[in-house]
């Protein structure tokens, strides 16, 4: 097991390289000009100054090699100085990624939006998986009864209908008619009394609970599936043959064999927490890791984008190595070797 | 003797009547109540939007700032927006990008998809670099690579096609080319199950050129899961070109789709929620229909299912 991680994690540093490479390639080629949204009266000689100060006048290679070195060296050793005050090297003479239109480093914008996007977006994944679990079990274990069908029809329903419509219409119905929650995430709001923690829970109802349906209800079919699969087997029969309780049966002998492959599909998931913020904090105008990402695209903030598309491709390339070796451990039946 | 006779025209009757692969399909299909429902709404939703405009013909782009925000009246059966455009008019007009950009999409992603698929699976040299290819693209973060792409790009195209061909061809490029993955996998699979049955080893026997082997004997039997990807991938197109426009970074304001009009409507939700219903709702019945008819054909198509 131990020789598998290994030899998978040396295999993810030539993908993401290239996925890095692709990425910087791909802003690279467009046509933009960071200068291109100053005001017309800035002389040509002060853009030029601009784009050098901005090191844009080196190759491309170059420039690659240095966001590299920025990404994989300066920045690991900064966040360790920072939170460890452990310092390596000379920390007030490293270079950081820098954010063109905050001129501040990038990992730090970063590190301030990741909070909200964790709590509204980890929060639904993880109340999906809650919720979809026994849904998904009560619907194996009885087959084409009602609560099958109609578990079958919203999993459906929720699994086509994009979260930008259902989220619409969550607002249109408890904000603008009923009035119950407030239509815009207020992250400046700091929870230290009840009063706020209140405030702060009724905001959150909304996003929360539209995404955790969109998640759950992919989640549950999955679930069905992977029960029904063992419901059949032998050792269901086995077990009950020796006189073990249903509750028995279903909850310790059959869930714990069909959990494997939802587990596997719930780590898949994780790196989605973050691409699927993108969407949803936008509708309820949370100020996360995903609006952050508009922001920048939109004010063609290149380093700003580029860092966090690559952190988003880390994080795949991450949960799929952490998928693929649960399931080793999970399922004895699988070897690695 | 009148038995014999009875018995002899029973048998006859029995292999005239031939009952081709595809008859069997769609017998199983049409049990599938949901798959039958979805293809009715399916063809509704097209059929209305491609005729509509026809019957209902007030110019989307029409402005008029005398009847604004408007509910529905009989002219304009479900109301008009904040500088006068008739919704229905928009949602037509809306409805027949956002179905070209799904159908479009689908078939570069399908036909790049099962090429790579074939090439994989047939070629032995080729598998190794075109997985590692498949692999690669499934760890790209897809939306926001979409993002930037359309947005550093989309002036460039603007001045090439002019503002609309233009959004309207990268946006189906880049849909089309970040989502062949999965149907390339399963095509993979399939072709490497195929072509070492025996009928494929008897065609090789016979001298059967490559291409006729892949194109008669390979491509009709690795059609069923093709034709799932297929629907799949229509869900996926109208999916992801909402989402884009409803960040805005899709077509631009004055060229609805169903998601522009979305993501216009969202500014207004306290006036008429109406325009975020309308098409938040197409999209909605659009990609539920589509799921539903991949959810039959995939159980009409698979040989285990079918015939109980």
């Amino acid at each position: 097991m131990i020789n598998y991680i290994i030899r998978r994690l040396l295999l993810a540093i030539p993908t993401l390289l290239v996925i890095s490479f692709i990425i910087f390639a791909i802003l690279d080629l467009a046509p933009n000009d960071p200068t291109g949204n100053l005001p017309m009266t800035v002389p040509p000689e002060v853009r030029e100054k601009i784009r050098v100060s901005l090191g844009l006048d080196q190759p491309m290679h170059i420039r690659f090699g240095m966001w590299l070195v920025q990404f994989f060296v300066n920045e690991p050793l900064n966040i360790l100085h920072e939170a460890f005050g452990i310092s390596i090297g000379d920390a007030e003479e490293r270079t950081r990624i820098l954010s063109w239109s905050t001129r501040s480093p990038v990992v730090d914008l970063i590190i301030q939006r990741t909070p909200q996007t964790l709590w509204v977006v980890g929060l639904s994944y993880l109340f999906g998986i809650l919720i979809a679990i026994p849904i998904g079990i009560v619907s194996a274990y009885k087959q084409y009864s009602w609560f099958d069908q109609v578990g079958t029809f919203i999993s459906m329903v929720g699994f086509s209908v994009p979260t930008f419509f259902t989220g619409m219409v969550a607002i249109i119905i408890f904000s603008v008619q009923l009035k119950w929650f407030p239509m815009i995430y207020d992250t400046t709001l700091s929870v230290d009394s009840w009063q706020n923690f209140l405030t702060q829970v009724k905001q959150m109802i909304m996003p929360v609970s539209v995404l955790a349906l969109y998640n759950a209800s992919q989640l549950s079919r999955f679930m069905r599936a992977s029960i029904l699969d063992n419901l059949n087997l032998d050792y269901v029969r086995t077990a009950r043959a020796k006189g073990r309780s249903e509750n028995v049966v279903l909850l310790i002998h059959v869930l714990r064999n069909s959990l494997i492959p939802v587990v596997t599909l719930i780590a898949l998931g994780i790196p989605t927490i973050f691409s699927g913020a993108i969407i949803t904090e936008q509708i309820f105008r949370v100020n996360g890791l995903g609006q952050l990402l508009i922001i920048a695209i939109e004010g063609a903030d290149i380093p700003l984008v580029q860092t966090l598309t690559f952190l988003f491709a880390i994080l795949i390339v991450l949960f799929n190595l952490v998928a693929d070796v649960l399931y080793g451990i999970l399922d004895p039946r699988i070897r690695y070797d | 003797m009148t038995e014999i006779a009875n018995l002899e025209e029973l048998s006859q009757e029995d292999v005239t009547k031939h009952r081709s692969l595809w008859e069997d399909v769609w017998r199983q299909f049409r049990k599938h109540k949901g798959a039958l429902t979805g293809v009715f709404v399916f063809s509704f939703i097209t059929i209305a939007v491609f005729i509509g405009p026809y019957i209902h013909n007030i110019d989307p782009s029409e402005i008029n700032f005398k009847k604004r925000n408007l509910g529905p009246t009989l002219s304009h059966p479900l109301g008009t927006d904040n500088i006068g455009h008739d919704t229905l008019a928009q949602m037509l007009a809306g409805g027949q990008v956002s179905l070209a950009v799904g159908f479009l999409a689908m078939l570069i992603a399908l036909l790049l998809g099962t090429m790579i698929g074939i090439l994989a699976g047939f070629i032995k040299s080729l598998d190794g670099p075109l997985m590692r290819l498949t692999d690669l693209f499934l760890a790209l973060p897809i939306l926001p690579l979409l993002l930037v792409i359309i947005l550093l790009f989309r002036d460039t195209l603007r001045t090439l096609y002019g503002p609309e061909a233009g959004i309207f061809l990268l946006i189906v490029f880049v849909i089309g080319i970040t989502s062949w993955m999965h149907t390339a996998r399963i095509v993979r699979s399939d072709v490497l199950g195929i072509k070492e049955r025996e009928f494929v080893i008897a065609a090789y026997s016979i001298g059967t050129r490559k291409s006729h082997i892949i194109f008669r004997h390979i491509l009709p039997n690795i059609l069923s899961p093709i034709m799932v990807s297929a629907t799949l991938g229509i869900a996926n197109a109208i999916i992801t070109e909402s989402a884009l426009s409803f960040l805005g970074l899709g077509f631009p304001p004055d060229f609805p789709t169903w998601g522009r009009l979305l993501y216009d409507g969202a500014n207004f939700i306290q006036i008429t929620p109406s325009r975020v219903i309308w098409p938040g709702l197409f999209i909605a019945l659009t990609v539920l229909s589509v799921n539903y008819i991949g959810d039959g054909l995939r159980d009409a198509l698979d040989p285990r299912l079918r015939g109980r």
